[in-house]
């Protein structure tokens, strides 16, 4: 057996923690979705050198702590109104980079007119959206992502389509926007699949270094809490169910 | 050299914000106050002074550009009417909880409801009192010309920083309307990011390598945090109550009777005044020029010298309730005002001081 420490030398450092990560321990559940999403942001501020000059809108719900882990400037949004702050922000300062993270409930139900008008006027930012579908921090009620028959606990016997209309895919109506330059659905449950959100972000920035309107890039995820299964279980269940109605891939590259 | 210009209030607004370099407007239609937008809109000052103005989807969304704007250390402002303000209260709250600073003129229209588009001062509860949830004050300026409409914007912002606290400019439709000579300021600088750096170490402009990140929230999950940033938020009230106080007396050396009354309604009231000393009857007026802070003191002074006070506002009895609690029923305070869109004349006031103070 040798030493560790003999093992420890940064000439065999082959991955290491971006310093764009905070030390703090994340609050997620285990097998969440949002670590995995927020390492990848951190990991493409940190390649393209632009720490001192991102600022993140965090959402309300589950990542609406997400500034505790990105070692960046925040604000903190209410529920929804996270594209309307992002507008501003890089209205006023055009030479930052400007990201929103979202999730269903906040992108799209009660943030749903902020986030087709940002869109629409092709404001020149990232928005993240994290689709589990499930309100994850009130402690899983129906989200307007919800499957049908999925069940939530304001929907126990699951989504009624009849009662509450089909899961909404957003993503696929603000590929429709003029303003929106790249829309991609991505998913984070498998080394390949990960590094692929990585690319997608790492081009929505790059759009907005370009100055190419709005990227959308949204992460199909799990809430192994609010679906009440384990975190494998979770990722089984959504390549089943999730992906057949969100399918992966680049909706829309311009 | 004077800059001398015949304006509207609504006009006199947007004019007086690019000149003292504000840095971005974020506005939804509304009657009426529509022409700060469409003043702005003809002026283009993102040509001269860079100022962002961008119409917005709704009102939340405009205040919660807002919020983003003020986040980042800018002077940025929106301006609305009745129904619109009140689909900003979500957002005031959120910026009162953040402690950001922002001006929000507010041209009063009758309600409840959509209402009329007519003017009326129906908005006091919902301004001084936090129509948003927790415990939260705006500081309130109330101007009663034109010119005030356009000094009241550079004063907002310089409360607004001074206390990093949102402030309102509750006009109303009269005041947003009407034509006035206007001495307009000289043109300001907006401000460098490095001033904004250097004097609001608070923002968010992008994480440097030598300060820890900034971040702008409201959310405190412990319930002791809360607690006791809810305490620091009430110390900071304290210091405005203490400090900031403005009034204007008309009258009031010999005054046997008082009127109280803010914008257009002090207008009218000044009139009023003239009209009951021609009669005879020797009253002053007290005009609030802060609604929040209150002239609670100037209040009580006169509440010593005087036989009745007369509350005179253009709703169904708002401001009355505070010129009650400032005057601890010492003398007689009673509510006269004409309201959902409808404007008393001095005359009608005069009546009412008689048949209400005087004559019962």
């Amino acid at each position: 057996m040798s030493d560790i420490n003999t093992i420890i030398k940064p000439e065999n450092i082959i991955y290491k923690k971006t310093d764009v990560l905070s030390e703090n321990e994340l609050h997620y559940c285990p097998g969440c979705s949002h670590g995995t999403v927020h390492k990848l942001i951190a990991e493409v501020i940190e390649e393209m050198g632009i720490q001192d000059k991102t600022i993140g809108i965090a959402p309300v719900g589950c990542s609406v702590l997400a500034y505790n882990y990105l070692e960046i400037d925040w604000q903190e949004a209410a529920h929804g109104r996270a594209p309307a702050l992002a507008t501003a922000v890089k209205r006023l300062m055009p030479e930052n980079y400007v990201f929103s993270y979202q999730g269903d409930g906040d992108l799209a139900a009660i943030g749903t007119a902020e986030t087709i008008h940002a869109c629409n006027r092709g404001e020149n930012i990232v928005m993240v959206f994290i689709n589990n579908g499930i309100y994850g921090m009130t402690g899983g009620q129906m989200a307007p992502t919800t499957l049908p028959g999925m069940p939530a606990s304001t929907c126990p016997a699951g989504r009624d389509v009849s009662h509450d209309g089909a899961p909404i895919k957003i993503s696929e109506i603000l590929a429709q926007l003029p303003g929106t330059c790249y829309v991609t659905r991505q998913a984070v449950h498998t080394a390949a699949n990960v590094r692929k959100t990585k690319k997608a972000l790492k081009k929505a920035f790059e759009n907005q270094a370009a100055n190419k309107g709005t990227s959308l890039v949204e992460v199909v995820s799990t809430c192994s809490s609010g679906w009440k299964m384990t975190p494998t279980k979770a990722n089984e269940w959504m390549e089943e169910n999730m992906f057949p109605y969100y399918p992966l891939g680049d909706i829309k590259d311009e | 050299m004077r800059e001398l210009k015949l304006m509207k209030g609504n006009e006199a607004i947007a004019e007086a914000a690019i000149r003292a370099g504000v840095d971005g407007y974020f506005g939804y239609p509304i009657t009426p106050q529509s022409e700060v937008m469409e003043t702005l809109m003809a002026e283009k000052p993102w040509e001269t002074t860079g100022m962002v103005v961008l119409q917005a989807e709704s009102e939340i969304a405009s205040i919660n550009m807002v919020y983003g704007g003020a986040g980042c250390g800018k002077r940025v402002m929106t301006s609305s009417s009745s129904p619109g303000v009140s689909l900003m209260q979500e957002g005031l709250t959120y910026l009162a909880g953040a402690e950001l600073p922002c001006v929000v003129v507010n041209v009063v229209r009758g309600g409840p409801g959509l209402g009329t588009i007519q003017p009326a001062q129906s908005d006091y509860f919902q301004t001084v009192k936090g129509g948003g949830h927790g415990d939260y004050k705006l500081i309130t300026l109330a101007p009663a010309s034109v010119q005030e409409m356009a000094d009241f914007v550079e004063t907002a912002f310089d409360l607004a920083f001074k206390y990093r606290n949102p402030v309102m400019i509750l006009s109303d439709g009269v005041i947003g309307q009407m034509m006035e000579k206007v001495e307009l300021k000289e043109f300001k600088p907006r401000w460098t990011a490095d001033y904004i750096e250097q004097n609001h170490p608070w923002a968010t402009t992008g994480k440097k390598k030598d300060r820890a990140k900034n971040i702008i929230t409201s959310v405190q999950l412990e319930a002791s945090v809360q607690e006791a940033f809810n305490h620091k938020l009430q110390n900071k009230y304290q210091q405005v109550e203490e400090n900031e106080v403005l009034f204007e007396e008309t009258m009031c050396d010999d005054a046997e009777y008082l009127v109280v009354a803010y914008g257009s309604s002090a207008r009218i009231c000044q009139k009023s005044v003239e009209l009951a000393r021609e009669k005879g009857i020797k009253v002053g007026m007290l005009r609030p020029i802060t609604l929040y802070p209150f002239p609670t003191r100037q209040l009580q002074e006169r509440a010593k010298q005087v036989k009745g006070i007369l509350s005179v506002e253009m709703s169904a009895g708002q401001m009355v309730e505070d010129v009650k609690l400032a005057v601890e029923c010492k003398v007689p305070v009673e509510h006269y005002g004409r309201f959902g869109g409808s404007v008393h004349s001095p005359g009608e006031v005069v009546e009412a001081l008689e048949q209400k103070l005087i004559g019962g």
